[in-house]
C-alpha cells in the first residue's frame, strides 16, 4: 500500500520552474516590467531621468508596506479598512513629536509603528473576541480614527519647516542608487514574506483563513493569531504614516484617504483570495507597486490621469475573474488526474478502482501533490 | 452541538425553534427593530428639547433632504446583505449616473427627460455588471464590488475630470428642493421615497420572492434545494441596486446643481452603517426594512442635533463609527453576558452539566 503514496515524478528543480511560471507573482511583475518598458520607450526619462529612477522606487514604498499588513489580515478570512485613518493618525503624530519634543528620529519612528500596532491591537480586539466581521468593526473605526485624526489636526498642517531636515532627507537619500524609504519596505516585505512561509505562526495564519473551524478544532490559538494580524496591520500602517511624512515633507488632512481600497486592491491583483487561506506578500508587493507605476505611467502614454482610477478598477475585477477561471481549470484537471490515476495503477478493472479502498491513498496524495 | 446531544431524547415532534411562542405584541416591541425606533424617537424628544433651533423649520427640511440619499440606497442595500452579500459600489454608481446625466444632458443635448431614462438605465446596468459577475461568475461580491467602485467612479472621472455640469432645467431643480406642502419640512424627495419604501417592504416582506432573500441569507443550499433561484435572486438585487443609485444620482445632480464626479464619495459607507445600525445581520438572513428607515434617520438626527450644537463634522463621524461598532457588537456582548450568567449558574449547580457538555463534541463527531 505504501507504494501507492509516490512523490510526484517531476524533479524539484523543474516543479520550481513550473510553480513559479504558474504563480501570479510571475504573472504581476510581467505586466510590470512590460508597463515599464512601454513607458520608457514613451519617454526616456521615466526610468532614466534623474528623478525618475527614484521616484519609480520610492513612490510605491508606502502601498507596499500598507499591502503587505493587509495580505496578513486578508489571510486569515478578515479585511483591514481602517489603515488609510490609521497613516494619517501617525503621520500626524510625527509631525507633533517633531515639533512638541525634541525626541530623536528614531524614536519618533517607534512612537509612530508603536501607535498603529495599538490601532490594530483595538481592531483586533473588537474583531476576534467580538465575534464581528472584521469589515463592520474596521468600518466603524475608520470613521472614529479619520475622525480623531482631524479633530486632533483642527485646521493645522505639518509643514515640511516643522520636520528636522536629517528625517526629511531619508525622504530623498538613497544607498546605491536604491532610496531609503524603498529599503525599508523591502526589508519589511522580505521579513513578513519569510515569517508567513516558513514560521509557524505564518502558517497558522494560512490554516485560520482555509477554515477558522477547522484551525479551531485543530487546537491553534485563532484570537491570538488574528489579534497579532492585525496588530502587525497596524504597526505597518503606522510606519507607512511615518513614511509619507518623509517622503512628502508636510502632513495635511487628507494623508491616507481611500488608500485602504488601494491596499485591498493591491492584494487582490497580487493573487491574494479575499477569503483568505491562500497569496503571498511578494504577490501583493507587486500589485502595489503595479498600481502606483499605472498611476505615474498613463500621463506619460498620454492617457489622462484622471482615468487611473477606472484602470485599476478594471484591474481588480479582471484580477479576481483571472482566479476564478484559474481555480476552475485546477479543479478541472484534479478530477481528471484522480480519474487516470486510480484507472492505471491498479489491476483490478477500472471501474471497481473507486471502491478499492487501497485506491484512496494514492489518489488523495496525488491530489495534495497538485494542490502545492 | 447542545441541539445534537439533546434531539435524541426529546420527542421528534417537538419544535426546536421558539418563533411564535410569544404574543405578537411582544415579537414586535421586544426586537432589534424597534430598539432602534426608540432609539430614534429618544434622539428627537431629547434634541427637541435641549437643542437650540432644533424645532425650527428648516431642521426637519434640511435633516430629509440630506438623508434622501441614504433613505434610497439602503432599500435595495437591506435586501442585498440579508442574502449575506454587499455592494460597496452604490456610490460609485451615483457618481456615475450623476456625470452621465450631465453630459448627456449639457454636451449631448438631450432633453433632461431622456438624460434621465439614460442615467438610470446606465445605473442599471452597472447593478447588471456587479449581479452578473456575483450571481452567475460566483464571485465574492465584496471584492467584485471593491473593484466596481474604483470602475464605476475612475469612468466618471476620467469622462469628466475636475470639470463639472451645472446647466439643467430650472424645473427640475427647483422640484428637487420645493416642499409637499408649503411651510411643512417634508421636500418632494420623499414621495418617490415612500413610494419605493412601500414597494421594497412588499417585495421584501410580502413575496415569495423576499422569503427566498432571506432564506438565501440564512442558506443558500438549502435555498437553493427549496426552489429558489439564488442566481437570479442575487443578480435581481443587484440591478435594483443600481437603478437606485442611477435615481439617487440624477437627485443629487439636481438637489446640488452640479454634475461631477465625486459626487457622493464615501457615501456607500454612510448608507452600509446605516443598514447595519437598523438591525440588519451582516451574515445575512435578518432585517427588516422599518428598523433600517429608523436607523438612517437616527444618523440623520444625531448629524444634525450635533450640528448644531455646534459640534465639526470630525466628532459626528466618531459618533457614528462608535455607534456602529456598538451596535454591531450588542449581539455578541448580550450572548457573552448570558454565558456569563449562565456558567456561574452551571457552576453552583452541579458537574453533570459540564459533563455532558464534555462529551458533547466526541457525540457530535
Amino acid at each position: 500500500m505504501t507504494t501507492d503514496i509516490q512523490p510526484s515524478a517531476v524533479s524539484p528543480a523543474q516543479r520550481v520552474v513550473k510553480n513559479l511560471l504558474r504563480s501570479r507573482e510571475l504573472a504581476v511583475a510581467v505586466v510590470l516590467v512590460l508597463l515599464i518598458a512601454v513607458t520608457t520607450i514613451k519617454s526616456d526619462s521615466f526610468l532614466f531621468g534623474s528623478t525618475g529612477w527614484r521616484d519609480l522606487l520610492l513612490t510605491p514604498s508606502m502601498l507596499i508596506l500598507l499591502a503587505v499588513g493587509q495580505t496578513c489580515v486578508i489571510i486569515t478570512r478578515n479585511v483591514d479598512l481602517s489603515v488609510g485613518s490609521t497613516m494619517g493618525l501617525t503621520a500626524y503624530l510625527t509631525g507633533r513629536l517633531f515639533i512638541d519634543t525634541n525626541l530623536p528620529i528614531i524614536a519618533v519612528v517607534l512612537a509612530g509603528v508603536l501607535m498603529g500596532a495599538g490601532l490594530g491591537l483595538i481592531n483586533g480586539v473588537l474583531v476576534a473576541f467580538g465575534r464581528v466581521p472584521a469589515l463592520v468593526i474596521t468600518l466603524g473605526t475608520m470613521y472614529i480614527y479619520r475622525g480623531a485624526f482631524l479633530t486632533w489636526a483642527g485646521s493645522d498642517r505639518i509643514n515640511a519647516s516643522d520636520m528636522p531636515r536629517a528625517f526629511k532627507d531619508l525622504g530623498t537619500d538613497s544607498i546605491l542608487g536604491i532610496p531609503i524609504l524603498t529599503i525599508v519596505a523591502l526589508a519589511v516585505l522580505c521579513a513578513v514574506g519569510y515569517y508567513l512561509r516558513t514560521a509557524r505562526g505564518g502558517r497558522e495564519l494560512y490554516a485560520i483563513g482555509s477554515d477558522p473551524d477547522a484551525a479551531e478544532l485543530y487546537g491553534l490559538k485563532v484570537n491570538r493569531r488574528i489579534l497579532f494580524a492585525f496588530v502587525l496591520s497596524g504597526a505597518l500602517a503606522g510606519l507607512a504614516g511615518v513614511v509619507s511624512a518623509a517622503r512628502f515633507g508636510t502632513v495635511s488632512s487628507s494623508v491616507g484617504t481611500g488608500i485602504e481600497l488601494e491596499a485591498v486592491g493591491a492584494a487582490v491583483i497580487g493573487g491574494v483570495a479575499i477569503f483568505g487561506g491562500s497569496g503571498t506578500v511578494w504577490g501583493a508587493a507587486l500589485g502595489a507597486f503595479l498600481l502606483v507605476t499605472i498611476n505615474r505611467s498613463l500621463p506619460v502614454l498620454g492617457i489622462s490621469g484622471f482615468w487611473q482610477q477606472a484602470v485599476v478598477g478594471a484591474l481588480i475585477v479582471g484580477a479576481i475573474v483571472l482566479d476564478r477561471v484559474l481555480v476552475n481549470r485546477q479543479e478541472r484537471a484534479l478530477v481528471a488526474a484522480r480519474d487516470t490515476r486510480s484507472g492505471s495503477t491498479h489491476q483490478g478493472p477500472p471501474s471497481l478502482a473507486p471502491v478499492v479502498p487501497s485506491s484512496t491513498p494514492g489518489s488523495d496524495s496525488e491530489s495534495e501533490e497538485v494542490v502545492r | 452541538m447542545s441541539t445534537l446531544t439533546e434531539t435524541p431524547s426529546a420527542p421528534a415532534t417537538a419544535r426546536t425553534y421558539a418563533a411564535y411562542s410569544r404574543p405578537f405584541w411582544q415579537r414586535v416591541v421586544f426586537s432589534r427593530e424597534f430598539a432602534v425606533i426608540a432609539l430614534l424617537i429618544a434622539a428627537i424628544v431629547y434634541s427637541r428639547s435641549q437643542v437650540d433651533y432644533f424645532d425650527g423649520p428648516q431642521t426637519m427640511y434640511y435633516l430629509f433632504r440630506d438623508s434622501a440619499s441614504i433613505l434610497l440606497l439602503a432599500l435595495p442595500m437591506t435586501a442585498i446583505i440579508i442574502t449575506g452579500e454587499i455592494d460597496l459600489s452604490v456610490a460609485s454608481t451615483v457618481g456615475l449616473t450623476s456625470v452621465a446625466f450631465g453630459m448627456l444632458h449639457n454636451d449631448a443635448g438631450l432633453s433632461a427627460m431622456v438624460a434621465a431614462i439614460l442615467a438610470i438605465g446606465i445605473g442599471a446596468l452597472c447593478g447588471a455588471f456587479n449581479g452578473f459577475l456575483v450571481a452567475y461568475v460566483g464571485l465574492p461580491s465584496i471584492a467584485v464590488t471593491i473593484g466596481t467602485l474604483a470602475l464605476f467612479r475612475g469612468i466618471a472621472a476620467g469622462l469628466l475630470g475636475t470639470e463639472s455640469r451645472t446647466d439643467f432645467p430650472d424645473g427640475w431643480t427647483d422640484w428637487a428642493k420645493q416642499r409637499i406642502v408649503e411651510d411643512q419640512p417634508y421636500p418632494m424627495i420623499l414621495i418617490p421615497f415612500v413610494i419605493l419604501a412601500i414597494a421594497f417592504a412588499l417585495l421584501l416582506h410580502f413575496s415569495p420572492f423576499g422569503r427566498g432573500v432571506f432564506e438565501i441569507g440564512l442558506n443558500d443550499e438549502a435555498a437553493h434545494f427549496t426552489g429558489v433561484d439564488v442566481a437570479r435572486t442575487k443578480a435581481i438585487l443587484f440591478v435594483l441596486a443600481g437603478t437606485v443609485a442611477g435615481f439617487v444620482g440624477i437627485y443629487t445632480t439636481l438637489v446640488t446643481g452640479v454634475a461631477r464626479a465625486e459626487n457622493s464619495q464615501g457615501l456607500e459607507l454612510q448608507v452600509i452603517a446605516a443598514v447595519l445600525l437598523g438591525g440588519v445581520s451582516i451574515f445575512g438572513g435578518k432585517g427588516a426594512l422599518h428598523g433600517v428607515i429608523a436607523g438612517v434617520l437616527l444618523i440623520g438626527v444625531i448629524q444634525r442635533a450635533m450640528l448644531l450644537n455646534g459640534q465639526t463634522i470630525n466628532i459626528i463621524n466618531i459618533t457614528i463609527g462608535v455607534l456602529l461598532v456598538l451596535s454591531v457588537m450588542s449581539t455578541s456582548l448580550l450572548a457573552l453576558a448570558r454565558r456569563v450568567i449562565e456558567a456561574s449558574r452551571g457552576a453552583r449547580t452541579s458537574g453533570r452539566a459540564s459533563g455532558s457538555d464534555k462529551t458533547a463534541p466526541a457525540s457530535g463527531r
